[in-house]
């Protein structure tokens, strides 16, 4: 017994389809098993909400008069990419202000443009027949421009490390501040509510997939850059170790502050925190199976981030529900752990997800295009060689 | 016995006298070193709690500034703008004395201010600079 996924969308148009978070999922399943909970619910929602360094906006500013074709481009003295056409341009969030350094980059610039403010735009040429002007100093809000979406190249990991450091020093990394010695642990997931962790084998999830993306309506684009499906898996099949990820798409005019914040990590760079939801449509008992997990049955490894080299020492594997505890062991030593992915917020994005779906009818989209599965490709590391060694 | 909360600056100088010694042995004082950051030929910092009597206190005050150390009141709380704070926990993470946690469903900063050293830890790992430490 099953259900397909028009079915589905069609409960969802009727709205009639019955929805639930992950979480609430989880305790249903509890209660009157798997099985049963697959029969009564149609959709399961998911969100998590961690720094996404791989994120950034593709922004279309209209032409001046006399046209300008940019090459240089600055916003709020941020620098954004001006190899594309005259007045395209892709502003990445971890890049950061001349002036002002890691307390403001891409990711603040993208915070204020859907706040509302205006930014200063600045663009230099060397100026062509077609495209006579040099330079330009504006002020423009999202409002103003013609095209402003997201195209985020890797969102959303399926799975992330626990960060240690053994070694004597303080360390200041994407990871947050690791204290020496093993004095702390940091990790990024929402667990349980993570989307590619309830959908572990990309069976519903793929290029096309409708989902929420920093409180707007968006899609799964590609996969995303450093996709991993090959990573070590536990019995259920759910990697423990950074795996699969989600290259997206969608409209920065829809997006909502609630759910996109700037980050600044000091000692780091900037990075921004991003909303991602997706929603799974119950479609068997083998997707309940792994919608009914809990943070006891999810685990991740805990790698030593003391070591600076490509593949860090893995010291052990913990359960999400030790790190939501506060603490977990880690060489005998009881570490302090703290998150870096909100899961206030998590919920909340699975909370608003599971609204559009009951109250604003937002149907899913069957994947066009798979996700690639396990042992259709890893990753591969960069080596450092000559042209003849080629 | 009153305690107060005391930040000292110090100059840059070759050798600072041991002045804990100097509070407890001439003025009576008793100090607790809650965090400390000297290095020769760099102004320093160190934050002190100090307990003793009123007139000791004021005496133990004057002979620190007549070492040419500045004297401030310790932050004595911090303050955590809500619009900014996003929840993410990571200042838990770097609070050793374990004053900022979050509450067993995760979705609720606590702040013990027994525990609180202001050591700014947690101001400087937030990545969105939502905690500042007040007087
Ligand atoms: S100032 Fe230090 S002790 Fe106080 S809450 Fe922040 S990190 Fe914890
Ligand atoms: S680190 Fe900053 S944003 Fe994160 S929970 Fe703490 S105060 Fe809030």
């Amino acid at each position: 017994m099953g259900k397909t996924w028009d079915e589905i969308n069609e409960r969802i148009s009727s709205g009639s389809a019955v929805v639930l978070t992950a979480e609430e999922f989880a305790e249903l399943a509890a209660d009157v098993g798997v099985k049963e909970a697959a029969r009564r619910v149609d959709v399961v929602t998911t969100g998590t909400f961690g720094p996404m360094c791989s994120s950034g906006v593709v922004l279309n500013f209209g032409h001046s008069d006399p046209p300008i074709r940019m090459s240089r481009i600055t916003l709020n003295d941020v620098e954004a990419y001006g190899g594309l056409a005259a007045v395209d341009t892709f502003l990445g969030v971890t890049q950061q202000s001349a002036s002002r350094g890691l307390e403001y980059g891409g990711a603040h610039v993208i915070e204020d443009l859907i706040a509302g403010k205006a930014v200063r735009l600045r663009a230099w040429s060397s100026g062509t027949d077609c495209y006579p002007r040099t330079e330009i100093d504006t002020w423009v809000r999202l409002e103003d421009l013609n095209q402003a979406y997201f195209f985020n190249p890797r969102n959303a990991y399926q799975n992330y490390a626990v960060a240690v450091n053994s070694s004597d020093r303080v360390l200041h990394t994407y990871m947050g501040t690791l204290l020496p010695r093993l004095g702390n642990a940091t990790y990024c997931s929402a667990g349980a509510l993570s989307p590619l962790l309830n959908d572990p084998a990309y069976r519903t999830i793929g290029v096309g997939s409708r989902i929420f993306v920093a409180g707007a309506p968006g899609f799964v684009a590609w996969e995303g850059t450093q996709h991993n499906p090959n990573q070590q898996r536990d019995e259920h099949g759910v990697p423990v170790a950074p795996a699969g990820t989600l290259a997206v798409i969608a409209d920065l005019k829809r997006a909502s502050t609630r759910f996109f914040a700037a980050a600044s990590m000091t000692g780091y760079g900037v990075s921004a925190f991003v909303g991602i939801g997706v929603p799974i449509p119950v479609l068997d008992e083998d997707v309940a199976q792994t919608l009914a997990l809990t943070d006891a049955d999810i685990s991740a490894t805990v790698f030593d981030y003391g070591v600076q080299r490509r593949s860090r020492p893995a010291l052990g594997r913990v359960t999400y529900a030790e790190l939501r505890s506060g603490a977990i062991e880690v060489q005998g030593k009881k570490v302090p752990a703290g998150p870096i992915s909100s899961l206030k917020k998590a919920r909340e994005i699975a909370a608003e997800l599971k609204r559009w779906i009951s109250e604003e009818r937002f149907t899913l989209a069957e994947p066009l295009k798979p996700l690639p599965q396990p042992g259709e490709q890893g990753v591969k590391p960069l080596e450092i060689r000559s042209e003849e060694a080629i | 016995m009153p305690r107060k909360r005391l930040d000292l600056t110090f100059p840059p100088r070759q050798a600072t006298k041991p002045i804990t010694y100097h509070l407890v042995k001439d003025f009576d004082l008793v100090p607790n070193i809650l965090r400390a950051q000297i290095h020769p030929g760099q102004e320093g910092r160190m934050v002190l709690e100090v307990t003793g009597r009123k007139e000791d206190f004021d005496a133990g005050i004057a002979f620190l500034e007549s070492e040419g150390i500045v004297v401030r009141p310790a932050a004595t709380d911090i303050c955590l703008d809500e619009d900014k704070c996003v929840l993410c926990g990571l200042c838990t993470a770097v609070c050793r004395p374990g004053a900022l946690t979050l509450n067993g469903a995760g979705d609720e900063l606590v702040f013990d201010k027994d525990k609180c050293v202001y050591c700014e830890a947690c101001v400087v790992a937030c990545p969105r600079r939502a905690i500042t430490l007040t007087f």
